[in-house]
């Protein structure tokens, strides 16, 4: 029974985490309309810039309870990145066919890869004096991380956070018309672009929300971003591009199966959910949740 | 080229000649130039064969895919598994085998894939590839896992050339060159005579409007069908070559970003241009070599030169060449 209770939390910890990316992924789709490939590699630099930060910190000597501001750092670190990557680089594609869409983010992925290597090194970087400074629970007998809980509960709160921004604020109104309908917004007098670079750095914040919080339990290394962003990918398909919801049924779906794959089948865990993508693909291409 | 008019046979006699010169300064490399060129020159021979494959589709019928790593990764592996399993030595072996393998697994991705475009598409192709990719990464039993599985040199011409005994290795580079360069100039053939019969108008008329395509009684995911067929056959032939050469076949080429480097070859020749992938494909290798000899940062040095290329050269190197020659008054590039 304690090992069932630790496999559903586990599953909820991995769910968050892969929520945050996938919200983000799914937010830039569903307003810009653009795949952003290379989303997963922003999460990865949330990861390298918090742990790196904590670390300078720990040298410092700062006590750890405010060791933990630094995963917001982190995560606004990101955000700015996206804040400049929006203006720069992705404007001038909007009029271009999806295909130079996909293809700038896959440069950019390559690009942001090799900076991470530039300014952190070759070298895992690791922050769990986090994982540590949060006392551990006892479920039936067996001992389990308490920064876990913490995670989910910050997956939780920004799921919420989320919904309350895109449904019940202005700004989430203007947000809902720019995506059903770019030049109506703009003829309203929207801020189109105004709009599409809160939107993409939101995004880039959820993303690097992700890897900020996921650092402490496990070590920032090189290409966490890439392996990442094809389950991102499977997420967002499952539940459908540009859907909230979909993404959190989605994350929940495969941190689900993944849980039991590792138990049951190993081998082919990760097989099987790409197939489960590529079913959903065939039998309801927008997904669980999608519309467009 | 969007709209080729219909040519007669005197204007297709400079286009043969210079094929035909192309293919004799190809053939002359050897004579003048390292076993290292010889080498990357045929490494490049072979990523042009892959991209002229992925092309199709993507230059001819307007579909992204961003899983071929999945048809280059099944060619190589065939070929290792046909050396471990059944103790084939025989390039000829190898191709007359593995092509119908990766046909097979075209047709079949194919099937699933068509029935989706523009970035549904994409996303499909990946999510395939990668269950290749992961099954090839978590079967270790079988396929060596990330270590890959070894791939000795073959024979080739049935047991006519034999690479054993002192210098082998150069002999085996040099005769593998010439070796790769005929399937090569047979695949550009094959790929020139494909895109410019009624099939490839067909599906540049599904590229360019497919409601008016499917008015014209085209049956659209059919020509789609067999489009990625061609497409797929032909990158799992580029995999097949390369096993030999590389002697090692890895989970990397299985791998998404694999996939990628292959749409970054198209787009760098230029995916609109029949010539386009094979130009792509030499200079990518190039660009990758020496990338990674001059700096550590290889990776963001092609990021770089991608995103650059996308801003200023859309139409790639062979795009941006006829664009020049038309200016200076030459009618029809190929």
């Amino acid at each position: 029974m304690a090992i069932l209770i630790i496999q559903i939390l586990n599953s909820l910890f991995y769910a968050s985490v892969l929520f945050l990316i996938a919200a983000g992924l799914s937010l830039i789709f569903g307003v810009m309309r653009i795949v952003n490939m290379a989303h997963g590699s922003l999460y990865g630099v949330g990861a390298f810039v918090t742990a790196w930060l904590v670390g300078r910190a720990v040298a410092y000597g700062l006590s750890s309870v405010w060791l933990f501001l630094f995963i917001p750092v982190g995560a606004a670190v990101v955000a700015l990145i996206g804040a400049v990557i929006e203006p720069v680089l992705l404007r001038p594609f909007y009029r271009r066919a999806e295909e130079y869409q996909l293809l700038v983010t896959f440069g950019l992925l390559l690009i942001i890869e090799d900076v991470v290597r530039f300014f952190f090194g070759g070298l895992p970087v690791t922050a769990d004096v986090l994982m540590d400074a949060v006392p551990s629970i006892h479920i039936g007998g067996l001992v389990y991380p308490g920064y876990y809980l913490v995670v989910i509960g910050v997956g939780a709160l920004a799921a919420l956070a989320l919904w309350a921004v895109i449904y019940r604020t202005k700004f989430g109104i203007m947000l809902r018309a720019t995506s059903q309908d770019r030049r109506m917004a703009s003829t309203l007098g929207l801020n189109v672009g105004f709009v599409y670079v809160s939107a993409f750095a939101i995004g880039c914040f959820m993303a690097g929300l992700g890897g900020a919080i996921i650092v402490p339990s496990q070590a920032a290394v090189l290409g966490m971003g890439i392996d990442a962003l094809v389950l991102a990918f499977v997420v967002v398909v499952i539940g459908g591009l540009g859907s909230l919801q979909g993404a959190l049924v989605g994350a929940l779906i495969v941190s689900f199966v993944r849980t039991a794959g590792i138990q049951f089948f190993p081998e082919i865990e990760l097989a099987v959910l790409y197939l489960i993508a590529a079913i959903v693909l065939l039998v309801k291409p927008t997904g669980l949740f999608g519309s467009a | 080229m969007k709209a080729t008019p219909s040519v007669s046979v005197r204007s297709r006699i400079p286009l043969l000649i210079a094929a035909a010169m192309a293919l004799g300064v190809l053939a002359l490399v050897p004579l003048v130039a390292g076993l290292y060129q010889i080498q990357l020159l045929t490494y490049g021979l072979i990523a042009a064969i892959a991209a002229l494959g992925f092309n199709i589709l993507l230059g001819y019928t307007g579909l992204l895919s961003f899983g071929h790593s999945a048809f280059f990764g099944i060619g190589a592996y065939t070929v290792a598994f046909l050396l471990r399993d059944l103790g084939i030595h025989s390039m000829e072996l190898y191709i007359l085998i593995g092509v119908p393998i990766a046909a097979l697994a075209s047709a079949l991705f194919g099937y699933i894939c068509v029935r989706h475009t523009r970035i549904f598409f994409g996303i499909l192709t990946l999510a395939l590839s990668q269950v290749l990719y992961s099954l090839a990464l978590k079967l270790f039993w079988v396929t060596g896992g990330t270590d890959g599985l070894r791939v000795a040199r073959p024979t080739l011409l049935a047991t006519l050339l034999n690479f054993t005994g002192p210098g082998a290795f150069q002999r085996f580079l040099t005769a593998y060159y010439y070796y790769v360069l005929i399937i090569f100039a047979i695949c550009v053939v094959m790929m020139w005579v494909i895109l410019h019969s009624p099939f490839g108008k067909a599906l540049q008329a599904i590229r360019d409007n497919e409601t008016r395509a499917a008015f014209l009684g085209i049956r659209i995911r059919q020509f789609r069908w067999l489009a990625f067929l061609i497409s797929g056959t032909f990158t799992g032939l580029a995999g097949i070559l390369w096993a030999p050469l590389n002697g090692l076949a890895t989970p990397d080429v299985l791998y998404w970003t694999f996939s990628g480097e292959i749409v970054f070859t198209a787009l760098l020749g230029g995916f609109r241009n029949f010539t386009g992938p094979i130009v792509g494909g030499i200079v990518y290798t190039y660009l990758k070599t020496y990338a990674v000899a001059t700096t550590e940062y290889w990776q963001a040095l092609l990021g770089a030169v991608l995103v650059l290329l996308v801003i200023v050269l859309p139409t790639g190197i062979v795009g941006a060449l006829s664009q020049i020659a038309r200016r200076f008054g030459v009618k029809r590039v190929p």
